[in-house]
């Protein structure tokens, strides 16, 4: 009995919070309404998974979302992106996020779920890796490819090598030891890095690209972009790889590309997301890509991330598919990628690959 | 004349050859001074010096002791001071583990943290509070609720069915086939990894309410199946003690066996079985990975075990730590998640006292 | 005379007991039934990654050749785990049972059973901020002096994230279960040959070595087991704070993998063969905890003369 009092007073005192946090982030975020230009609001619940690094994102989506059409919700879990494209082939989810997209053997699986089309991948949160690290009275260096693979690889062992005093003159460089530190969890962003250091310096990174670090140049490692940042900022001479967006505080390295050396910007992670090679032998909707490491254009950052979205070219019924079709456009949209920005810190799609991708989910239909 | 020398002698026999009370401080206060000064001479720190001091204490206690008391004596204080030592060197860790929660858990605990959910919470909010230019937003209300209701399910099935199987163990099926086939069992079943767990009980309900479904029921029973062996292993130890003259005595007097187990044995053995339940709600109340694929994780409030997503307050803690709200400004997140770390471990302590005051009430008044 | 609830002899009594037992038996049948869907769930999980082909599994080896080295791993974490922290635990319990003042003991007994419940994310969470940077020290200190020992080959880690550090948490981990459980078993020891010992002259100690312990062997051991059932399965704690790697012989540097975490990190981002790879992973952790499980009963067996319940 008095537990059940003690029950219904904590539920009202918490409707009531409820109701003061609510109004108070309407107050100070001014969510903006993607609906507001007289699309019909569509109701319902849309369940996704997948990869961990839009998590932030998908937290102010999901909120954006259910703001603009009351009655529509958006739950999302960080399973990671094995999980999200087997849920969304098993149809245990309605769309999916991961740091890779479909493989060909994927496509053919998720024609039982979704249709004689099967699904598809949409660009959805593009984000520079930076090369961070830990050096006293450093704020950046500069480092090519062949001395970043080194370092990673263990070659190099000191902060004063001549390999990277070559590249930075001017910088006064410690003799301290260098202490890399790695992923230990298998990740997206590892993936990325590993496919850089592979394609940009063959020579000394002879190991193939993997989301799991190789075992051969195996060092210091961490769980989760908080684990590397932390380790890194609590150990002096360390360096790692992260999200650009959760390196706060630490050195960042620009990386050379042609003859210039660019920094991990926002600009630069779009411009390599715009100059990426379509994978061959997709649908047209299809928007699948490999990002050019090498390439030389000034201005592109190579060393970033693309999330894809995973969608069904069908659904079974039109409450879902026009759910799906709403947030799909509104997260690719030029003011969803502005959300992101704002919130977590990624690098908004480029116009025109925006425009692509709601081409793409336009394309969504029923069964 | 005679007769009081004797008494006297065997007065002295009692106490002769007996340290006085205070030896052994005097032995500690020595062995401090002497670390003293042979670390001052090394260079002082001061765990060298409470390690040293603590050394050259039980090793003199012991030498003075085998001197004036003799060897059993001295082997009695040897493990006393070894009973101490362990105790000591247990508390140092585990005090140090309280501290940091208790630390970095205060700065970001308050009641609206309590009342409020993380609907509305995202990386701007987070980044205004980083920029001081507003307090820290969101809370809980939605991950304890959360917690509270997956272990609660969790527990009304493992507790009978975990119970039960104890009371088969020990009461009935002594010996048999089955019997050794369960206990074997569940030994091994100790060893399911908890991811493990998690994915039977989403493929399990998968057959059941199709492919997808996530609910906290779907996280209770994902966390029964790592709580059953606990409760089983723990109560089948505590049903075991339990003397078996009691058992014949009631037995004696015509009580059934039922009764008998209910009224007699359970009472005798509920301290420990509420030792042994809180053990087992504190090996599932943490874990994270089993309620992710089974319950999802959500930041808005959910009653409802048997419908829609549900957080947890591990699944709360572990996501903001490692995915942080506003990945650009971690520290409110960092914050959120030691004081829902500290909110976790008062919770459990409530239900520990909860579990204990059950046991006072129903444990039979003994000699103790 | 009276008659009494308790001895009624009626049909109702009788059909209580036969409704009790058939409760009873029930319960232990479903929980080997449900032990059996578990393994069968497994065993279908894993099988495909025994047959596949190397080059799609992590590493590009065969699963058997990926699978020992973390078998070591999983055992030298638990093993620096029990052997630190058994004989502190028996000596906490032992120390709360029969050495505390009695009001105080209490007090310490409801301590340690809130300390085996702090979930184990926090225990990881303080290893990694709190304990392994103060053991970078004592590291390069055992590096520099007794480094020819193959278990303390420097040079140190400088983050302290070692084996020896994920070995230490464990221990702190499951100190509290065993603990608690043994101080239940040794508050049981029967008073009577309590007071026996004492009465024929024992000092306290000689009263604990002949009356409390081997009653309570039995029991220690099951505690230990419990706990080592815990360290073996701990994911999160071992995730956060070890440093992983290839498997390498000292334990003050970075290296070795726990299947349980190896589970935990790679479970999320993996696909297709690769997450039954780890399936398979986890069906031979439950083979190891059978294992150990066997040999624990086998010393229990040994030493049943001395079991309570006779």
């Amino acid at each position: 009995m008095k537990a059940l009092r003690i029950g219904q007073t904590a539920a009202v005192l918490s409707v009531a919070a409820l109701a003061l946090t609510a109004c108070g982030s309407n107050g100070n975020t001014g969510a903006t309404s993607p609906a507001a230009d007289g699309a019909a609001a569509v109701t319902g619940t849309l369940t996704g998974t997948g990869a961990s690094s839009v998590g932030a994102a998908m937290v102010a989506w999901a909120e954006e979302f259910a703001a603009a059409n009351s009655g529509a919700q958006v739950n999302y879990t960080e399973e990671g992106s094995g999980a999200g494209r087997t849920g969304l082939i098993d149809g245990k989810v309605d769309f999916a996020a991961s740091d890779a997209y479909l493989t060909d053997e994927e496509l053919a699986a998720s024609e039982a779920t979704c249709g004689p089309d099967g699904a598809f991948d949409v660009p959805i949160y593009v984000s520079p890796i930076a090369v961070a690290f830990n050096l006293e009275g450093v704020d950046t260096l500069n480092l090519d490819a062949d001395t970043i693979a080194s370092i990673f690889a263990g070659k190099i062992t000191t902060w004063n090598d001549e390999a990277i005093a070559a590249l930075n003159e001017g910088v006064t460089l410690p003799d301290t030891k260098i202490t890399v530190v790695h992923r230990n969890d298998k990740s997206g962003t590892t993936e990325n890095f590993t496919d850089y250091l592979a394609q940009a310096a063959p020579s000394i990174w002879t190991e193939e690209k993997s989301g799991d670090w190789p075992g051969a140049f195996a060092s210091e490692s961490a769980k989760g972009t908080s684990g590397v940042v932390d380790t890194v900022a609590k150990t002096a001479g360390a360096i790692t790889y992260a999200d650009a967006s959760r390196t706060t505080g630490l050195g960042i390295a620009s990386v050379k590309v042609g003859e210039e050396f660019s920094a991990p910007t926002a600009e630069g992670a779009a411009k390599a997301a715009d100059t990426a090679t379509a994978v061959e032998g997709r649908a047209a909707h299809d928007i699948a890509f490999d990002l050019d490491r090498t390439s030389d254009e000034a201005g592109v950052y190579p060393i970033s991330l693309v999330t894809f979205g995973l969608f069904c070219s069908t659904y079974a019924d039109q409450e879902t598919a026009d759910l799906v079709k709403a947030f799909g456009t509104y997260i690719t949209s030029a003011e969803g990628q502005e959300v992101a920005a704002a919130d977590a810190g990624s690098s908004p799609l480029s116009a025109e690959l925006s425009e692509r991708a709601a081409e793409a989910i336009a394309t969504i239909s029923v069964k | 004349m005679t007769v009081t020398t004797e008494i006297r002698s065997s007065r002295s026999a009692l106490t002769r050859n007996k340290l006085p009370n205070w030896a052994p401080w005097a032995v500690a206060a020595g062995a401090l001074v002497v670390s003293a000064a042979v670390l001052s001479l090394a260079g002082f720190n001061v765990w060298g010096w409470a390690v040293l001091a603590a050394v050259l204490f039980v090793a003199a206690n012991w030498a003075v002791s085998f001197a004036v008391e003799g060897a059993r004596k001295a082997t009695d204080r040897f493990a006393t001071s070894l009973m101490f030592g362990a105790f000591i060197v247990a508390m140092v860790p585990l005090v140090s583990v309280i501290w940091t929660v208790l630390t970095n858990g205060i700065a970001g605990f308050s009641l609206d943290f309590l009342t409020s959910d993380m609907q509305g919470v995202r990386g701007r909010v987070d980044n205004a509070t980083a920029a001081g230019e507003s307090p820290l937003m969101g809370g809980i209300a939605h991950a304890l609720t959360g917690t509270f209701l997956i272990t609660l399910w969790a527990s009304i099935i493992s507790i009978p069915i975990g119970l039960l199987t104890a009371i088969y163990l020990v009461e009935y099926g002594q010996g048999g086939r089955l019997a050794r086939a369960i206990t074997f069992f569940v030994d091994v079943m100790t060893g399911i990894p908890s991811i493990v767990a998690g994915l039977f009980a989403a493929g399990l309900f998968a057959l059941i309410a199709g492919p997808g479904f996530k609910a906290g029921i779907v996280g209770a029973v994902a966390l029964s199946v790592l709580m059953i062996p606990v409760v089983v292993r723990s109560s089948e130890e505590m049903l075991k003690i339990v003397p078996n003259e009691l058992r014949e005595a009631s037995y004696a007097l015509g009580v059934r066996k039922w009764r008998t187990i209910v009224k007699v044995v359970i009472p005798t053995a509920i301290s420990g079985i509420a030792s042994g339940v809180t053990i087992a709600i504190a090996r599932v109340i943490g874990e994270t990975a089993p309620l992710i694929v089974t319950a999802g994780f959500v930041t808005r409030m959910n009653t409802n075990v048997f419908s829609d997503w549900m957080a947890s307050l591990p699944a709360f803690i572990y996501y903001q730590i490692l995915n942080p709200t506003s990945p650009t400004n971690p520290e409110p997140s960092t914050l959120r998640a030691w004081a829902a770390a500290l909110v976790l471990i008062i919770l459990v302590m409530l239900l520990n006292l909860g579990a204990r005051l059950i046991a006072r009430i129903f444990a039979p008044k003994i000699g103790r | 005379m009276s008659s009494n609830a308790l001895t009624d002899s009626g049909s109702a009594g009788r059909a209580g007991d036969k409704i009790f037992s058939t409760a009873a038996m029930v319960a232990g049948s479903l929980i080997l039934f449900v032990l059996f869907c578990v393994a069968v769930f497994l065993v279908k999980e894993s099988i495909p990654a025994l047959t596949a082909d190397p080059a799609d599994l992590k590493g590009g080896v065969s699963f058997f050749a990926h699978i020992g080295a973390l078998i070591v791993g999983t055992l030298i974490a638990a093993a620096i785990a029990l052997l630190l922290a058994t004989p502190v635990a028996v000596g906490v319990a032992l120390f709360i049972s029969h050495y505390a003042p009695r009001r105080l003991a209490q007090g310490l007994g409801y301590i340690v059973d809130l300390l085996a419940a702090i979930p184990s994310v926090i225990y990881g969470a303080w290893g990694v901020t709190v304990l392994a940077p103060a053991l970078v020290p004592p590291y390069v200190w055992l590096a520099e002096n007794a480094g020819w020992i193959p278990l303390f080959t420097g040079p140190a880690s400088a983050t302290g994230k070692t084996m020896l550090t994920a070995g230490v948490v464990l221990a702190v981990m499951i100190m509290p279960i065993v603990t608690s459980l043994s101080r239940e078993i040794f508050l049981q020891t029967p008073k009577l040959h309590e007071e026996a010992a004492l009465a024929l002259g024992a000092t306290r100690w000689e009263m604990v070595r002949v009356a409390v312990l081997p009653f309570a062997r039995p029991g220690i051991v099951s505690a230990v087991m419990l706990g080592l059932g815990r360290a073996l399965g701990e994911t999160m704690a071992i995730a956060l704070v070890l440093s992983s790697g290839p498997m390498i012989a000292s334990l003050i540097q970075s290296g070795n993998q726990t299947i349980a975490a190896e589970i935990a990190l790679a479970f999320p981002e993996s696909s297709g063969v690769q997450t039954n790879a780890l399936f398979a992973a986890g069906l031979v952790l439950f083979v190891i905890t059978l294992a150990v499980n066997m040999v624990a009963r086998w010393i229990v067996a040994r030493h049943k003369e001395f079991s309570g319940a006779n």
